[in-house]
């Protein structure tokens, strides 16, 4: 459990710091902490999925006292989230800021054309990825995802989105490229608002996150059909009176090859010291170790993969590159 | 009613602004032109909206022009003298936001408060200047420390560790 | 009456005296919120959510909503004493309670605009108390051309309010669209109007211009006119709430239509700002006396606030009951009630039934303790405009310039609001309405927005904006509001042929 090691290693160097003289590199790795309220951005606008696990963490950490000083969340939502990444861009060096990514860290660049990049950046810890799931109205007739591409050929369906050439709209043109079947896809601003419109009958599937329409699938208004991700949610404990999370088939079983998740990382500006980032780390660590936070996951069905270090670059860099590849293909590249 | 004191007639300034929105929707539409104004394959491109505004702005303001460039009214749109009282708010408030992005609110927004009291109000430069303190003051803990609100800082905030 | 024994549970509840105390402090936290610029709604609720993480939940649901509500009450203050409106739903209240303030009759404005919230809120609570499954399900057959009917409607109850040249309003009016496409168009997710500016990037925030159009300006005319707040001598005196209240029923008619536009904009949702300008400008619309507006009627204070408390409290009823908030702050509150366990959407009626009721209780309770607050702190607030201009002057525009940051944590927002200072000003004096323009800039973008996605839907066609009964009726009565005033002149030329 890297949750434990960590602990104990923070626990180590935290007893030894308190002998041992602060010139050591290892030990004053470990002893480095914030001076001054931490900013927390947040590259979208209140209430969001992103917004709201910054606050959860903020909660978090202010009611288990995790941290001496405060955590400040600060929306900066501007241009897709381009203003909040260059804001941390350009205060290369300052410990005291950190930022929480969507999917928007590779698509806002990519689609506006807007000069950041993760490279730009100091990643610090994957905290989760977030799930999507298609989901269609309980009425309709489709009840596979074969049903479902099949009328989607025959007739040009309605797919509704959170924005334009962000993730919603990136797996709908990623289920076009795999099955030819053309969509007009209808962007809205929050996924909320999204779930709502398919219940209303506005529009015909959406690609919601668990979170966002687990209610109206327990009230039974909507259906899911498949998840994007290479195996099944985790979570067995029934949320209808026949289904669990887990019960719902991989769009791959199902016969779709679309598979996506989003990022829910930790970044930092450039050129900060290495003891800051090891110390945000040990906080995250802390953070994923409350019921709180557990809480959350369970709620929204996340996918709990971490990643830190070299791991976690690697992965973004792969996770840019496919965002290059899909975004071309679907024409979404800033001209 | 013709005012014959110094300052800015009414008609030169009704000429200045309408040509000054003309000009901004001449600007909106050229770039609104560029980003595409035809329709897509998600429906009208992002420059439609702007485009047909920007031609709606362009023609109304053309037609305050011309109204204004025929009108032979010799109404002042501000005395000098009253050019001059806004001016004693307005240069100040410059030097405020100068000040802001430069060394942080606190001290600017000290020392504004010190020099209206002072030099508009007519009160000693003590009390002035103690007052602009405690505004500042009253800021920080408010802003600072009870609702968590970062405002903007500089060197002398950061000597004091923020 | 299952549903009525609940919430006298709730009741029970919510009335522990530790409860009511955390009540009123949350009123007044919230009043502050309201009231200091840039703190408004959503960043004051989402600042002091964190607070409530240590209490037990239902007091900290209490203080949430009472933290909301206070925040509700306290947006009007500002708007009638300083003309500088803290929230978009804020702006109509401006037109006539910032006249009435200049006018001596700061109280009267204030009694109004705080007796109107309650009365409002209370009527949309009344309302979710009452038919709250029903209400859900209307709320679903909003998709996105009945949206903009709702938006069209807006336009076109308030458009032509305003006297002067139908050219400057028109201009002024676009320049308003203009400034709400500033940034990156959320249909396409491609920049516009940017000009290559990362300053621009984030569009440009309805606050920080009006923070500069209204509030600057405004200190910019104080300064040409000799240094004085006009209305600084305002009488105050605890009777005037007596006499304004006694004087209130009689607009139980606007009050009544105010509240039902404010329920529907809530729950739609389309949200409080529309409601206030579309309930502002029916109530013109429809009135004998409707040139007279602006000039410090007490039925243009009446009108934008009963709807805009109306809206904003029955936005919370699709929030619970659909999960989707009808306002950033309600979105902000919804993060802090998922924080306790509550899953919002249509189960939550069913499942969480205690939670609702004690919820809804406390809204009661809160809007009761909100009007108390308020009421009793009339005196002080009018009180403010009695400070000597040198000392207040500083102080207002410190505060705009820290709402203008906060907005959006920008520096370059401070430069902004000194541009839109001078352009207000000119506006002003070039007798330019600002109003139309403001209209504009709040809801353009959805407007926008709205009819994009409807054509998308639709493949293009027009056709789509009367496809059923619901849009088809919205728009008729927008279009009927547009001719308002040719219809009274073509009904005058009848009414006259006929009598002679």
């Amino acid at each position: 459990m890297p949750t434990v090691a960590r602990r104990i290693v923070f626990a180590a160097a935290f007893a030894s710091a308190a002998v041992a003289v602060p010139t050591a590199p290892t030990s004053a790795q470990a002893t480095w902490e914030p001076t001054r309220p931490v900013q927390f951005l947040v590259p979208a606008g209140t209430g969001g999925g992103a917004d709201q696990m910054a606050r959860t963490i903020q909660g978090i950490v202010s009611k288990h006292e995790l941290m001496r000083q405060p955590i400040v969340v600060t929306n900066k939502g501007g241009g897709a989230g381009a203003e909040a990444f260059l804001e941390v861009k350009n205060s290369r060096g300052n410990p005291h800021v950190l930022v929480i990514t969507l999917s928007n860290l590779f698509t806002t660049p990519l689609a506006t054309g807007v000069p950041v990049s993760w490279r730009d950046m100091t990643p610090v810890k994957m905290l989760a990825l977030d799930e999507f799931v298609l989901w269609v109205h309980a009425e309709s007739p489709w009840h596979t995802v074969s049903d479902f591409i099949g009328a989607a050929k025959s007739q040009r369906l309605r797919m509704g989105g959170t924005g334009s050439r962000q993730e919603d709209h990136i797996i709908t043109a990623a289920i076009t490229r795999a099955t030819g079947a053309q969509f007009t896809y209808v962007p809205f601003r929050g996924g909320g608002e999204v779930a709502t419109q398919l219940v209303g009958r506005h529009v015909d599937a959406t690609v919601n996150n668990p979170i966002e329409a687990v209610a109206h699938w327990r009230a039974g208004t909507l259906r899911p059909l498949c998840v994007f991700d290479s195996q099944r949610l985790p979570v067995t404990e029934k949320m209808t009176a026949t289904m669990a999370w887990s019960d719902i088939p991989t769009c791959k079983e199902a016969g779709l090859d679309v598979e996506y998740l989003m990022l829910r990382g930790i970044f930092m500006p450039p050129g900060v010291p290495e003891a800051a980032v090891a110390f945000y780390i040990g906080l995250l660590d802390r953070v994923r170790a409350t019921p709180e936070w557990q809480e959350l996951m369970r709620n929204g069905a996340f996918n709990t993969t971490t990643m830190i270090g070299a791991d976690y670059a690697r992965w973004v860099e792969r996770e840019e590159e496919r965002h290059r590849s899909l975004m071309a293909e679907a024409g979404f590249l800033a001209r | 009613m013709a005012d014959h004191r110094g300052g800015v007639r009414a008609r030169t300034a009704e000429l200045v602004a309408a040509a000054a929105i003309a000009a901004l929707g001449a600007l909106v539409v050229a770039d609104a032109y560029r980003i595409g104004i035809a329709w897509d394959l998600d429906g009208p491109q992002s420059g439609t909206f702007p485009f047909w505004t920007g031609i709606i702005m362009i023609t109304a303001s053309l037609v305050t022009f011309t109204f204004a460039a025929f009108g032979r009214s010799r109404v002042l749109f501000a005395s000098s003298q009253e050019l001059a009282s806004v001016a004693r708010l307005f240069v100040p408030a410059c030097m405020f936001v100068a000040g802001v992005l430069v060394i942080g609110l606190y001290l600017p927004a000290a020392a504004l408060v010190a020099w209206f009291m002072a030099v508009i109000g007519g009160y000693r430069l003590t009390t002035a200047a103690l007052s602009g303190l405690a505004a500042s003051g009253v800021i920080f803990v408010v802003f600072e420390a009870w609702f968590l609100v970062a405002l903007p800082k500089g060197p002398v905030e950061a000597l004091l560790g923020y | 009456m299952e549903n009525l024994d609940a919430l006298f549970a709730g009741f029970a509840v919510a009335l522990v005296p530790g409860n009511l105390g955390l009540m009123v402090l949350g009123v007044m936290l919230g009043i502050v919120i309201g009231v200091l610029p840039g703190l408004g709604g959503a960043n004051g609720i989402a600042i002091l959510l964190p607070l409530t993480f240590a209490m037990p939940p239902v007091s900290a649901i209490i203080m949430l909503s009472c933290i909301y509500w206070g925040a509700l009450f306290g947006g009007a203050i500002t708007s009638i004493l300083f003309n500088i409106p803290g929230e978009p739903w804020s702006v109509a209240t401006t037109f006539d309670g910032y006249p009435m303030a200049q006018q001596g009759r700061a109280a009267e404005a204030l009694t109004a605009a705080f007796t109107s919230s309650f009365v409002g809120a209370l009527f949309a609570i009344l309302m979710i108390t009452a038919i709250a499954p029903l209400i859900a399900a209307f709320a679903l057959r909003f998709g996105p051309p009945e949206f903009f009917a709702v938006m069209f409607l807006s336009f076109a109850s308030f458009v032509g309010l305003t006297q002067g040249s139908a050219w400057k309003t028109l201009a002024a009016m676009m320049a308003g669209f203009l400034m709400a496409c500033v940034g990156l168009d959320t249909v396409t997710g491609q920049l516009r109007l940017t000009f290559g500016s990362t300053e621009l990037l984030r569009g440009i925030d309805f606050l920080v211009a009006v923070i500069g159009l209204f509030g600057i300006s405004e200190i910019m005319i104080a300064m040409e006119e000799g240094l004085a707040f006009r209305g600084a001598t305002a009488r105050i005196d605890p009777k005037v709430v007596s006499q304004v209240w006694k004087a209130l029923p009689r607009h139980w008619a606007i009050a009544l239509r105010s509240c039902v536009i404010g329920c529907w904009m809530g729950v739609t949702p389309a949200g409080a700002t529309p409601a206030s300008f579309m309930s502002y400008g029916m109530a013109r619309r429809l009135s004998k006396d409707g040139p007279t507006f602006g000039t410090g009627r007490i039925e243009g204070v009446i009108a934008p606030e009963v709807a805009n408390n109306a809206a904003g409290v029955a936005a919370l009823l699709p929030m619970l009951a659909l999960g989707v908030p009808g306002s950033p702050t309600a979105a902000v509150l919804l993060g802090g009630l998922v924080m306790w366990g509550l899953q919002p959407g249509p189960m939550l009626f069913i499942e969480q039934k205690e939670f609702v009721w004690g919820l809804v209780a406390s809204m009661y309770l809160g809007n009761l303790a909100s009007l108390v607050v308020v009421m009793a702190l009339v005196p002080w607030f009018a009180a403010i405009l009695r400070i000597p201009f040198a000392i207040i002057a500083p102080l207002i525009l410190i505060a705009c310039a820290i709402g203008a940051f906060t907005v959006n944590n920008a520096a370059f927002d401070l430069v902004l609001m000194l541009v839109f200072g001078v352009v207000g000003y000119v506006m002003k004096k070039l007798d330019y309405p600002l109003a139309p323009m403001v209209l504009a800039l709040v809801l353009g973008n959805r407007t926008e927005q709205s009819f994009r996605q409807s054509l998308l839907l639709s493949d293009g066609s027009l056709g789509v904006f009367f496809g059923n009964w619901l849009v088809g009726s919205i728009m008729a009565v927008g279009f009927l509001m547009l001719f308002w005033p040719m219809l009274g002149r073509l009904r005058a030329a009848v009414l006259a042929r006929l009598s002679r």
